[in-house]
C-alpha cells in the first residue's frame, strides 16, 4: 500500500445556477494573457449540448482517454509511445481554434474616433487572431441554456448516444427539455492520460497533493497532452507554443485557501477537500474490463482515513498528521465515497478523475412541480425518478458509464434528504422510514444534509496548508523568515516595500489575503511607508498615501515668507483652512 | 582564403552551435519550444510537416553516410563505387526532393494562412531562408551528379576526408578546396544554418523526445522547493534592463 495524498473537488449540480462566475474569475485570474484568449480553466456548459470545445466527449473522434488493448491492458486510445512518436510532426487529432471559437474582442475606438456622419459608429468584432474583422459565429457557451437545442440538440455526443440505444429518449420540443449546468475544470486525473501522453514528461503530478501541473519550462510544445486528455482541458497556448491547464490553484491551495472558482461561486457548490489512495491500485482499478465497474474499483482505491492501518501507513510514508486530520474531515471524501452521493464524470475514460458531481435532482422537482404535483413529496420523487427515465440515462452516460441503476440510487437519496428534512422543518416527526429507504439512518442522512444544505465555508473547505516545517523551504533561499521582525517584513523591508530580493508569491498574498479577511478596518490602514498599493486594498475606505493624510499627523511649523515666496502658496490637507497659505493652529 | 573558409570558420561554427546551445538551454527553456501552428491550420500541416520531418532525418541520416564512413569501408564489404553513387542519387534524390517539397508547403502555408503568418517572427523568416537554401543547394549537388554521370565530382574523395579531418583537428583544407563551387556554397550555407540554429526554433530537433519510449506513464514530483515564480535568475545571466540587472550594480 502506497498511501497518498490528492486534493480532489466535489460539486453540487443541483445548487449551479449557470451564472458563469466561476469561469470568469478564473480567467481573470489565470488566462487574460496573449495566446489564452481561447482558454477556459474553468467553463460551465449547459447539458444537453456540445460542450467545449464543440463534441470533445466525442472519443471516437478525439481519441482521449485510455482503452483497453486485446490483452486486456491499459493503453491510450490515441495508440502507443511509437505511434505517438511518429505522430510528432502533425497531430493527428488535435482540435483547431474553429473547434473551440476564434477569440475576438470589438473595434471600440471607432465610437470616439469616427468622423461627423449620418450613420452612428459602431463597434465592429475583430478577431484577436488575425487582427481583421471576424463574424461571430460561435464560442465558449454559444449554446448556453440550450440556445439552439432544437437546430443542434442531436450534435450532443450523449444525446447521440442515449437516442441510438432508445428512441424518444430525449426530446427538444419546448415542453419535454430538461438542462442543467456541468461546471467543468481539469479532472487532475490519478491517472492521467495527458501525462502518459507528454512526449518531454513535462506534465507532473504532486506528490504532496496530487495537483497535475504542466512544467512551463520542460514543454517543448509537442502538444500530444491535448489529444491524450478527454476532457479536452489542457491548451495550447498559441503565443508561447506551451500547454496550459488548470493549476487548481495552487498557490491559494498551499496556503490553505480554496480555489478562486470556488470561492466565487455564488451557489457554493464546490466542495475542495483531500482524498487518500492508494497509488499502487491506480493502473490496475483503471484496467477493470468492464466500464461500469470503473466506478466501483475507482471508490476502492480510495482509502478510509479512519482505518488505523491506514493512518500508520500514512505517516509511514511521511503524510503529516495534519493532513491525516484534514482527510478524517474532508467532505470530498464524505460525499464521494459515505454518503456515495457524488459521482467521478466519465469513469470510463479510465484517468480516474478527482472531480466529482453531484447529479441534480431539480430537472425532477421542476418538472413535478409543474406538472402540480408537491414536488418534494417521497412517493411522488421516488415514482418520478423512475418514471421520468430521460435524465437518468443521459445522467448515467455522463458520470456512471450508462449504469442508471447507480443514478437512481445517488437521486433517490437526495430526494429522500428532501422529503425527510421538509418533514423535520414543517414541525412533524422525523420519519426514520425515510432514510431507511435509501440505506442511511437518520444520523448520517442529517450529517449529509448539514453539509450539503447549510455547506458552512469551513466545512465545505477542508484544506490543509503546505506544511509547517516546509514553510521555510517554500520562501526564497537566503531570505529568511526571522529577519527584521519576522514574516511582517513583507510589508516593511529595509529599503521600503518591495526592495531587497522579491518576495515569494505565495508568502505576499497569504499575508496580505489574511489581513484582508481578519481585519475590521481596511487593508490599506496600516503604515505602507507612503506608497499607495491598490492590489491590497479592498475597496473600503481610502487607501493610505492615496491622498495627503488628515489625521495624527504632526502640523509643520509655519513655514516662513522666505519658503512662501519660493514655493508658492501651501495648500493645507486638512482642509480646515482655506487653503491660501497653512497657520499653525 | 580557403584557410579562413576550411580551416576556422568550421570551428567558429561548432564553437557558436554548441556555446549558444547551452546558453539557450540554460537561460531560454521557455522559449524552447516547437511553436506549433497547428492549432491555427492542420490540413496543410498534416501534409506538409510530416514530408519535411522524414524527408529531412533522411538526409541527416544520408550525410552520415556519406561523410562520416570512408570510401575505403564500403568497398572493403564490397560496395562498388556505381552501387553507391547509384544508391546515394536515388535515396538521396528522393528524400532531398520530399523535404524541398515539404518546405514548400509548409512555406506557402505559413503565407497563406493568415494567423500563421501573423505568428511568424522575423526570426523565423531568417531561419526559413537559410534552411531552404540550404536544401535547395544540397540538391543542386545531388542532381549535378546525375547530369555529369560517370565525370561527376566524387566528394568522398574531398568534402568527406575534410569533414573526419575536422574532428582530428587537422582540417584537409586541400581536399575541400578541391570540391567543385556547388559543394562549397552547399558547405557554407549549411554552416551559417548550423550558426544560428541555437537562436532559432531549430532548437526544438536537439530535444526530440526520444526519453518517451522508456519512462512510466504516470510522473510524480515533489513540490517546488523554490516557488519558480520567484528563483532568482542567476548572475550575469538576466537580459538587459530587468530588476535584477538593476540590483548587481547597486
Amino acid at each position: 500500500m502506497r498511501v497518498m495524498a490528492q486534493m480532489g473537488m466535489v460539486m453540487n449540480l443541483d445548487k449551479c445556477i449557470g451564472c458563469h462566475t466561476c469561469s470568469v474569475t478564473c480567467k481573470q485570474a489565470w488566462t487574460n494573457r496573449a495566446g489564452t484568449e481561447y482558454v477556459w480553466f474553468n467553463n460551465v456548459e449547459t447539458r444537453p449540448g456540445q460542450g467545449y470545445p464543440r463534441r470533445y466527449e466525442d472519443q471516437e473522434k478525439w481519441r482521449g482517454g485510455w482503452q483497453l488493448n486485446k490483452k486486456g491492458r491499459l493503453v491510450l486510445k490515441s495508440g502507443g509511445r511509437v505511434k505517438k512518436l511518429f505522430g510528432l510532426f502533425a497531430s493527428p487529432v488535435q482540435p483547431e481554434l474553429k473547434d473551440y471559437y476564434e477569440p475576438w474582442t470589438y473595434d471600440y475606438k471607432t465610437l470616439i474616433d469616427a468622423p461627423l456622419g449620418d450613420d452612428f459608429p459602431v463597434a465592429r468584432p475583430k478577431s484577436l487572431i488575425t487582427g481583421k474583422d471576424t463574424k461571430i459565429t460561435w464560442s465558449a457557451n454559444w449554446d448556453d441554456d440550450l440556445a439552439g437545442a432544437p437546430e443542434m440538440g442531436h450534435l450532443d455526443p450523449i444525446v447521440e448516444k442515449v437516442r441510438k440505444e432508445s428512441e424518444d429518449k430525449i426530446k427538444f420540443a419546448f415542453e419535454q427539455t430538461f438542462m442543467f449546468y456541468l461546471p467543468r475544470i481539469c479532472e487532475h486525473c490519478l491517472n492521467p492520460s495527458c501525462m502518459a501522453s507528454c512526449p518531454s514528461g513535462a506534465i507532473y503530478k504532486r506528490v504532496e497533493d496530487g495537483i497535475v501541473l504542466v512544467d512551463q519550462d520542460k514543454c517543448r510544445g509537442w502538444r500530444q497532452c491535448i489529444t491524450g486528455c478527454p476532457y479536452k482541458k489542457i491548451y495550447f497556448n498559441h503565443k508561447t507554443g506551451k500547454a496550459e491547464k488548470c493549476t487548481f490553484c495552487y498557490p491559494r491551495v498551499e496556503i490553505g485557501l480554496p480555489t478562486v472558482c470556488s470561492e466565487t461561486c455564488v451557489g457554493r457548490l464546490r466542495y475542495l477537500g483531500l482524498f487518500l489512495y492508494d497509488a499502487d491500485r491506480v493502473t490496475d482499478a483503471a484496467a477493470v474490463t468492464d466500464v461500469k465497474d470503473l466506478y466501483q474499483s475507482q471508490m476502492d482505491v480510495l482509502l478510509d482515513p479512519n482505518d488505523p492501518d491506514v493512518a500508520a501507513a500514512a505517516s509511514a510514508q511521511g503524510i503529516p498528521l495534519d493532513w491525516l486530520d484534514a482527510a478524517r474531515r474532508s467532505p470530498v471524501y464524505a460525499l464521494a465515497k459515505v454518503y456515495k452521493v457524488a459521482l467521478p464524470l466519465h469513469p470510463e475514460y479510465r484517468t480516474m478523475p478527482m472531480v466529482w458531481y453531484v447529479p441534480p435532482l431539480s430537472p425532477i422537482v421542476d418538472l413535478l412541480t409543474e406538472q402540480g404535483h408537491d414536488g418534494e413529496d417521497r412517493g411522488n420523487l421516488f415514482g418520478a425518478i423512475d418514471a421520468l427515465r430521460i435524465p437518468v440515462e443521459y445522467l448515467a452516460e455522463l458520470f456512471t458509464a450508462g449504469d442508471t441503476d447507480m443514478i437512481t440510487d445517488v437521486l433517490r437519496k437526495l430526494a429522500a434528504m428532501r422529503a425527510y428534512m421538509r418533514g423535520i422543518t414543517m414541525g412533524e416527526e422525523p420519519d426514520p422510514s425515510i432514510p431507511e429507504a435509501v440505506g442511511m439512518t437518520p444520523e448520517s442522512m442529517y450529517e449529509m444534509y448539514r453539509l450539503m444544505a447549510i455547506a458552512k465555508y469551513e466545512e465545505r473547505y477542508v484544506i490543509p496548508k503546505a506544511h509547517v516545517e516546509q514553510a521555510h523551504d517554500l520562501e526564497e533561499m537566503g531570505c529568511s523568515v526571522d529577519f527584521e521582525g519576522g514574516p511582517g517584513m513583507y510589508e516593511d523591508s529595509p529599503f521600503g516595500e518591495a526592495s531587497g530580493r522579491p518576495t515569494p508569491v505565495a508568502v505576499e498574498n497569504f499575508y496580505a489575503l489574511k489581513d484582508r479577511q481578519t481585519s475590521d478596518t481596511p487593508a490599506g490602514e496600516r503604515s505602507m511607508r507612503n506608497r499607495v498599493n491598490l492590489l491590497n486594498w479592498d475597496g473600503n475606505g481610502v487607501p493610505e498615501g492615496l491622498f495627503p493624510d488628515t489625521r495624527d499627523r504632526p502640523r509643520a511649523a509655519a513655514p516662513s515668507p522666505a519658503d512662501l515666496d519660493r514655493r508658492g502658496p501651501v495648500v493645507d490637507s486638512s482642509g480646515d483652512s482655506t487653503g491660501s497659505t497653512t497657520v499653525s493652529p | 582564403m580557403d584557410l579562413l573558409l576550411w580551416g576556422v570558420l568550421p570551428y567558429v561554427m561548432v564553437a557558436i552551435l554548441i556555446g549558444g546551445s547551452i546558453w539557450r538551454y540554460r537561460y531560454d527553456q521557455f522559449g524552447w519550444t516547437t511553436r506549433s501552428s497547428q492549432l491555427y491550420e492542420s490540413r496543410l500541416l498534416r501534409i506538409g510537416s510530416p514530408i519535411f520531418h522524414f524527408g529531412i532525418l533522411a538526409v541527416v541520416a544520408g550525410h552520415f553516410f556519406g561523410l562520416v564512413i570512408p570510401m575505403s569501408w564500403t568497398l572493403f564489404v564490397g560496395m562498388s563505387q556505381e552501387f553507391y553513387h547509384l544508391n546515394a542519387l536515388l535515396v538521396g534524390g528522393i528524400a532531398g526532393i520530399g523535404t524541398l517539397g515539404g518546405i514548400v508547403i509548409l512555406i506557402y502555408r505559413r503565407r497563406k494562412t493568415g494567423p500563421v503568418f501573423m505568428a511568424t517572427t522575423k526570426n523565423d523568416k531568417i531561419m526559413y531562408v537559410v534552411l531552404t537554401a540550404a536544401i535547395v543547394f544540397g540538391l543542386w549537388t545531388t542532381l549535378a551528379s546525375v547530369f555529369e554521370g560517370e565525370n561527376g565530382h566524387n566528394y568522398r574523395e574531398t568534402v568527406a576526408p575534410w569533414f573526419r579531418s575536422l574532428f582530428l583537428f587537422q582540417p584537409d583544407i586541400a581536399a575541400m578546396a578541391a570540391a567543385p563551387f556547388s559543394f562549397h556554397i552547399h558547405t557554407l550555407v549549411g554552416m551559417l544554418l548550423f550558426t544560428i540554429w541555437p537562436f532559432t526554433r531549430l532548437v526544438h530537433a536537439f530535444t526530440a523526445p526520444l526519453h518517451y519510449l522508456f519512462r512510466p506513464y504516470v510522473v510524480y514530483r515533489s513540490r517546488d522547493k523554490v516557488p519558480g515564480a520567484v528563483r532568482p535568475v542567476r548572475r550575469g545571466w538576466a537580459p538587459i534592463g530587468t530588476e535584477d540587472r538593476a540590483r548587481d550594480k547597486r
